[in-house]
């Protein structure tokens, strides 16, 4: 629920702002990586090496191994370079919009749907 | 002479892209929001733009954290698309119009605006998805483009005004430009939608058609937004609808609306589409 200083905070919402984005430098930059195809097989096949290869802190660690993308945001990560990641996972933003509100993927969708009312 | 001949906005989601692949047209979940599409389409055939300047948001192919221009231009005879990260096939390269860049680059940081320049850009779907929907043929690019990105990535983000006044001076650019040519400025991105945090699935219905209807004739009245504003009332990434503004700016004071169309949702986006053509 981050904000920039002199802005009214909005509930659920973190603004990527400089502070985040120096917090989160090495996970988006691991995240930015998985454009290329070999990056996100390197990936695959040692995730820990992978993270280590570009310094994550244990924080962002413990994010990306639980694939929590809530603690991920947390950490600094960018929803787009995020988006790369849950991607190469099979996830979509449905997925991670239920996962993030705490619904089931079928409610989210609902809920989307409904904001059509 | 240029000339602006009017203006296109559309959604940009990377969902609409698999759609197109997997040919959903008729498909009950896409069948509203492909519907709009054709009177675009069909207002382009009539108007037969030769250059289309495109107003988008890198989403991390291009651009990195590491250097993170506010506004670009690009400047290369040719754009690749790439994979973004989910494997898909990159869509056939766009033509560009480097001649025509460079004045528009000339003219703009003499109007102080001081963008950056890019010879090589690849473009991500906040380009090729709206250029899909409207060049359905990937056979064909009957347009020559110019990708003009702005971030909306890292904040600070360029105010709603700023952005106004950027798309004023693209119009200025291009009718001082000396060879006949003719211009359509895309503005792609938005509705509203957030993808991060408790918030996510944020839309805003109300919000949205109000957009829809002020950008048509009254674009200063969205430019008193902050970006902060746009977050609280279209979601996060709502806030793309500055790209929306940059698109309007450059068409100037006068324009007749063509068509529009808003679905909900697509993915988890409210849809918008608005054809606006530019007085003669
Ligand atoms: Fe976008």
């Amino acid at each position: 629920m981050a904000s920039p200083a002199g802005q009214e905070p909005i509930p659920g919402t973190t603004i990527f702002d400089g502070r985040m984005a120096m917090k989160g430098y090495a996970l988006n930059k691991m995240c930015y990586s998985f454009n290329e195809a070999a990056a996100r097989q390197e990936f695959l096949a040692d995730e820990e090496a992978y993270c280590a290869k570009f310094g994550l802190s244990d924080e962002q660690r413990t994010a990306i191994r639980d694939r929590n993308a809530l603690a991920l945001l947390a950490a600094g990560g960018n929803i787009y370079y995020l988006a790369k990641f849950v991607g190469m996972l099979g996830l979509n933003v449905q997925d991670i919009g239920a996962q993030q509100t705490g619904m089931t993927v079928e409610d989210f969708k609902a809920k989307l749907k409904a904001a059509g009312n | 002479m240029g000339k602006i001949v009017g203006g296109v906005t559309t959604s940009h989601i990377p969902a609409i892209g698999n759609a197109i692949a997997n040919e959903l047209f008729e498909d009950p979940y896409w069948k509203p929001f492909f519907d709009g599409y054709p009177k675009a389409r069909e207002w382009l055939a009539e108007v037969k733009p030769d250059v289309a300047i495109v107003v988008y948001n890198d989403h991390g192919l291009n651009f990195f954290l590491d250097k993170m221009p506010t506004f670009s231009v690009g400047a290369a005879f040719e754009y690749e698309n790439k994979d973004e990260g989910w494997g898909l096939n990159p869509l056939p390269p766009y033509p560009g119009d480097p001649e025509l860049s460079w004045h528009i680059i000339n003219s703009l940081v003499n109007d102080e605006f001081d963008i950056c320049s890019c010879q090589e850009m690849a473009v991500d779907h906040g380009f090729t998805v709206p250029m899909a929907l409207l060049w359905p043929d990937q056979t064909q690019r009957p347009v020559r483009t110019i990708p003009v990105a702005v971030n909306t990535v890292q904040h600070p983000l360029p105010t709603p005004a700023r952005c106004l006044k950027l798309g004023e001076a693209i119009g200025r650019a291009v009718a001082s430009y000396p060879k006949d040519l003719k211009v359509v400025v895309l503005g792609t991105g938005g509705l509203s939608h957030q993808l991060d945090g408790e918030r996510a699935g944020f839309i805003n219905k109300d919000f949205d058609l109000m957009c829809l209807e002020k950008i048509v004739d009254e674009p200063e009245a969205l430019a008193k937004y902050s970006i902060h504003d746009l977050v609280r009332l279209a979601g996060a990434q709502g806030a793309e609808l500055i790209l929306w503004l940059i698109m309007r700016g450059a068409l100037g004071k006068t324009v007749s609306k063509i068509h529009s169309n808003y679905h909900i949702p697509i993915s988890n986006t409210g849809a918008g589409l608005l054809v606006l053509q530019s007085a003669a």
